[in-house]
């Protein structure tokens, strides 16, 4: 089984979930974060494709993004660092980015190399579901890879039915209309949106991301949904440190405990 | 639409300049920004944001904004900011704020990018106007729409001024292709009408500091569209040049895109020099100093023969007053 599947089948509730960009602080930090977020207890994590043009992101993710690409992350190079992570690595994995690096790599290569590799999943905000459905989601099913949607505040609920009816992991609920970055707290506005997607008593399980940043906003999300993504607030502490490899355990403590 | 006798003298041939250039706000842009501002408003939004290169698109959304009393936000690459001054200080007067976009070269593209971040944090209060037939669906469709009336005027004052509705040439620049689009629209189905669309070589085509996304670019998405742009083999946008704020974006418009590749459009290029040399062949020939972006498609006239029985329209998409710093520069050089 998808190993994303059988997370959400084995825990219901509090998974945690963490994004970093690939090659970011370093070129070749990518197993070593992967490693330390394992050990950490963390539940799942989403690997960055950098991207020149990164729209859904806030600033700490635009710099890591260009940043990586300065010190030479591609596709081609995360693919070879990743090739035995599998002998380590036992959580799910997905990768995030954006359609444009996967078309010039090849969508069927893609896919491909994603489950020699073991990845189980993939995000990508600018991939929309009608295109998805006409021209690729055959080479993920193919490759028993999961393609993760977004919703936002500004999703319809007939649109949000018709997410639900074609996801086969999870369905990523942006907490707020924003790009990623963190914003202090959760407002009553957005508890208000979780609350109706709540009710709405979707087949996919939800896990809330974008402004989730610490123990307070991760633990007020997972209350509306099966868990919550921490992204930005985690590249921040690996760009801010030269002990990452230490930080990174008591940034994934004080989350959860 | 205005004959040039002299230029057409220059070149043997009939020259007629669409003279976009006479609008106001002082280049085609205003077209869209009037369709666009009256949809916004329909749709009940009480902030617009637009991206701008040369800075016509933001006067033109300034100008709207002010008329119907709307804030405008503006994001401008800060080497545009600093290149296109007096446009600046035209959309601050207007009302505008005007905020420098610092990612990447800091060009129209990153300009883009910081507006549909905006757009992304503010769906519900702000109207993204968008300046080209560039982006997500349906802006390219409806900008090309909205600009389509140059060629309407093109075939009506043709034949009121030549007796036939069709020339020989249509020409215009292309950057984003706003410009050429409305020039082409009503003669696309016209397949007498050969339609020229100059796109910016900067230093040269092969010189690594170029605009020409057609000439160099290969089939990829960005911002919304799936179209040609510059890119290097892993995928991530390259950094374009031009002279010309308007015209330096890496990519086109994907209507222009399946356009060149059926054939219907010719894509020819033309570098910052020779834009340079037209911009002055045409204020000298003809007391008109067009902007920049405009100066390359008036360079297109060099590279191809024409029939002395011919009639070509070039379309003038501005005038030249924001680009003085450049031709002053250029003029103590020469």
């Amino acid at each position: 089984m998808n190993r994303i599947n059988q997370l959400f089948q084995q825990k219901k509730e509090n998974i945690l979930s963490i994004y970093f960009t690939a090659g970011h602080p370093e070129l070749n930090s990518t197993c070593d974060i992967l490693q330390g977020l394992e050990k950490s207890g963390v539940d799942m994590v989403e690997i960055g494709m950098p991207f020149s043009d990164p729209l859904a992101d806030g600033p700490v993710i635009q710099d890591s993004s260009s940043k990586a690409l300065k010190n030479g992350m591609s596709l081609k190079v995360l693919f070879e660092q990743l090739a035995s992570i599998r002998q380590n690595i036992q959580i799910p994995l997905l990768l995030m980015g954006y359609i444009n690096p996967i078309l010039q790599f090849g969508i069927e290569n893609f896919c491909k190399k994603c489950k020699e590799t073991g990845i189980d999943g993939v995000i990508l905000p600018d991939l929309p579901m009608d295109e998805f459905q006409n021209h690729y989601q055959k080479y993920f099913d193919e490759n028993d890879l999961r393609f993760i949607f977004l919703i936002t505040p500004q999703t319809s609920a007939e649109r949000v039915r018709m997410i639900d009816s074609v996801s086969k992991g999870f369905i990523y609920m942006v907490s707020s209309s924003s790009t990623t970055g963190a914003k202090g707290n959760i407002a009553d506005k957005q508890v208000e949106y979780f609350n109706k997607i709540k009710a709405m008593k979707l087949n996919s399980p939800l896990v809330i991301g974008f402004g989730i940043s610490n123990r307070e906003t991760f633990t007020r999300a997972c209350r509306y949904a099966s868990g919550a993504i921490i992204g930005s607030a985690f590249v921040k502490m690996l760009a801010e440190t030269d002990q990452w490899i230490e930080e990174i355990k008591s940034f994934i403590n004080n989350i959860k405990n | 639409m205005y004959y040039a006798t002299r230029l057409s003298k220059h070149y043997d041939t009939n020259i007629y300049l669409k003279r976009e250039d006479l609008n106001h706000t002082g280049s085609h842009k205003i077209n869209n920004t009037i369709g666009q501002i009256l949809l916004a408003r329909e749709l009940g939004k009480k902030r617009i944001i637009a991206e701008t290169g040369a800075g016509q698109h933001g006067v033109a959304t300034a100008t709207v904004c002010a008329l119907m009393g709307l804030e405008c936000v503006v994001y401008m690459g800060e080497t545009d900011v600093k290149r296109q001054m007096p446009n600046v200080l035209r959309m601050k007067m207007l009302g505008a704020t005007v905020v420098p976009a610092m990612s990447g070269n800091r060009t129209l593209k990153d300009a883009g990018n910081e507006a549909l971040r905006d757009w992304i944090n503010n769906p519900e209060t702000t109207y993204y106007l968008i300046g080209s037939v560039v982006g997500p669906h349906p802006y390219p469709d409806m900008v090309g729409r909205f600009q389509s009336i140059i060629s309407e005027e093109i075939r009506w004052q043709l034949k009121e001024q030549r007796g036939s509705e069709l020339p020989d040439y249509v020409m215009a620049c292309i950057g984003g292709g706003s410009n050429a689009m409305g020039a082409f629209y009503h003669f696309l189905e016209e397949p007498a009408v050969k339609l020229i669309a100059v796109e910016a070589a900067g230093l040269g085509i092969n010189s690594g500091e170029t605009a020409a996304s057609i000439a160099k670019g290969t089939v990829g998405i960005i911002q919304g569209a799936k179209t040609f742009l510059m890119q290097d083999e892993d995928g991530q946008i390259t950094e374009p040049y031009s002279i010309s704020a308007g015209l330096d974006y890496p990519g086109i418009g994907p209507a222009h895109a399946h356009l060149h590749e059926t054939g219907r459009i010719k894509v020819i290029d033309a570098t910052d020099q020779e834009a340079l040399d037209a911009a002055f062949e045409l204020t000298q020939l003809e007391g008109i100093i067009p902007a920049l972006e405009s100066a390359h498609a008036l360079a297109g006239l060099r590279k191809i023969k024409f029939h002395s029985k011919e009639t070509i329209v070039i379309n003038v998409s501005g005038r030249g007053d924001k680009d003085m710093d450049t031709y002053i520069k250029h003029m103590n050089n020469r």
